[in-house]
């Protein structure tokens, strides 16, 4: 065993002082066989890239996010629902390991709340909600927004825009996020999701952003998420 | 808007607070988003000439949602022409450590103001009193 190498603080020490050639080629090793660990340990063991799943309240980023976690971690990530704002807490599931030509990309999936300008409970009494709980629900939201806003300002490496492709895209709330991700220089997939519905249209979505490529989906039915892993592997990997 | 005078009688028609490039430009992010929401929460329609930039969008969107209160104040609508797509300056702008604001932004109450129809070259927004 080596008298001389790195200690976990990176100081060379030893234990007793090396004389001559030998002792000095050994210490050359060690440095050399060091670097290379230390420099192995950080690219290898890299945090896995947090990717918000960002959009308009009611676009299904929920049922997204439980598809892709379904899909290669077998677990849910949060309950889905009709009703506007279900989701009011940004929701993470670390470490989902996506398998796409033999190679794995591994991703932390942060399911956030829909992102508005405007919240009014009385929207949620037309869902048979009582007053107290319509009341509760909005506050709730408004700091899922606030929540959701400060995630991706200080805490995505990416981000996958998911659309209701039944819905107009041309929505301030849309502009304005979406460009708020580009000044970030975050790189962003959007997804057209509920391509199951009769009156969607994908193309009106590539038209409201074409400097993004836009992807075809239906995360309800599972349609087309080979295409959607590939491209998150492309984006993300 | 602090030094503007506010009618007395509420129903008696929408102030509009057209504020410009200038007004805003020596301002903190959290002063122009107060002069924003200040205005907005009094009724008022407010117009900047030179709009937000992406991080001050995100910043006004977030204390937005602070302020919301059930039967006071349900939020904003706001409305801006998107960025050309082909406006190179914008890229450049970003390298140099720019950030390139927006174009002509109305922001009002979300219970006062609806939009009508957006396109990159028009904004049609029906105001109503409160």
């Amino acid at each position: 065993m080596s008298d001389v190498g790195l200690s976990e603080s990176g100081w060379v020490h030893r234990a007793d002082a090396p004389h001559g050639a030998e002792d000095r080629m050994g210490l050359l090793t060690n440095l050399k066989d060091s670097i290379s660990r230390a420099a192995s340990t950080l690219f290898s063991e890299e945090d896995p890239k947090r990717i918000g799943i960002y959009g308009p309240p009611n676009a299904g980023k929920t049922t997204l996010a439980n598809r892709i976690a379904r899909d290669w971690t077998g677990d849910a990530v949060g309950p889905e629902s009709h009703v506007p704002h279900e989701t009011r807490r940004a929701r993470r599931k670390e470490n989902v390991e996506i398998e796409r030509d033999g190679k794995t990309v591994t991703i932390d999936i942060v399911d956030t709340p829909g992102v508005t300008t405007k919240v009014d409970y009385t929207e949620f009494l037309e869902h048979d909600m009582e007053k107290d709980d319509a009341v509760r629900r909005s506050r709730e939201a408004t700091e899922g927004v606030a929540e959701a806003m400060h995630w991706l300002r200080e805490d995505v490496d990416g981000v996958i825009y998911v659309l209701d492709a039944a819905e107009d895209p041309f929505t301030q709330v849309n502009t304005m996020l979406i460009g708020i991700i580009e000044s970030q220089d975050l790189p962003v997939l959007i997804l057209a999701n509920k391509i199951d519905l009769e009156e969607a249209s994908v193309q009106r979505i590539r038209n409201a952003f074409p400097q993004h490529e836009t992807t075809p989906l239906s995360a309800l039915e599972g349609d087309n998420m080979d295409e959607v892993y590939d491209q998150i592997a492309e984006y993300f990997g | 808007m602090p030094e503007a005078k506010h009618p007395d009688d509420d129903a008696s028609g929408v102030q509009i607070d057209m504020i410009s490039a200038e007004r805003m430009d020596g301002k903190t992010t959290m002063e122009k988003i107060r002069t924003i929401l200040d205005g907005v929460r009094e009724g008022n329609i407010v117009i900047l000439e030179s709009g937000l930039t992406p991080d001050e969008e995100s910043r006004l969107i977030e204390v937005t949602m602070t302020e919301i209160s059930p039967d006071e104040f349900n939020g904003i609508e706001i409305e801006t022409y998107p960025q050309s797509q082909a406006d190179d300056s914008s890229l450049l702008g970003r390298l140099m450590g720019r950030e390139e604001t927006k174009k002509l932004t109305v922001i009002g109450p979300a219970n006062q103001i609806e939009t009508l129809h957006k396109d990159e070259t028009l904004i049609s927004a029906l105001v109503s009193r409160k």
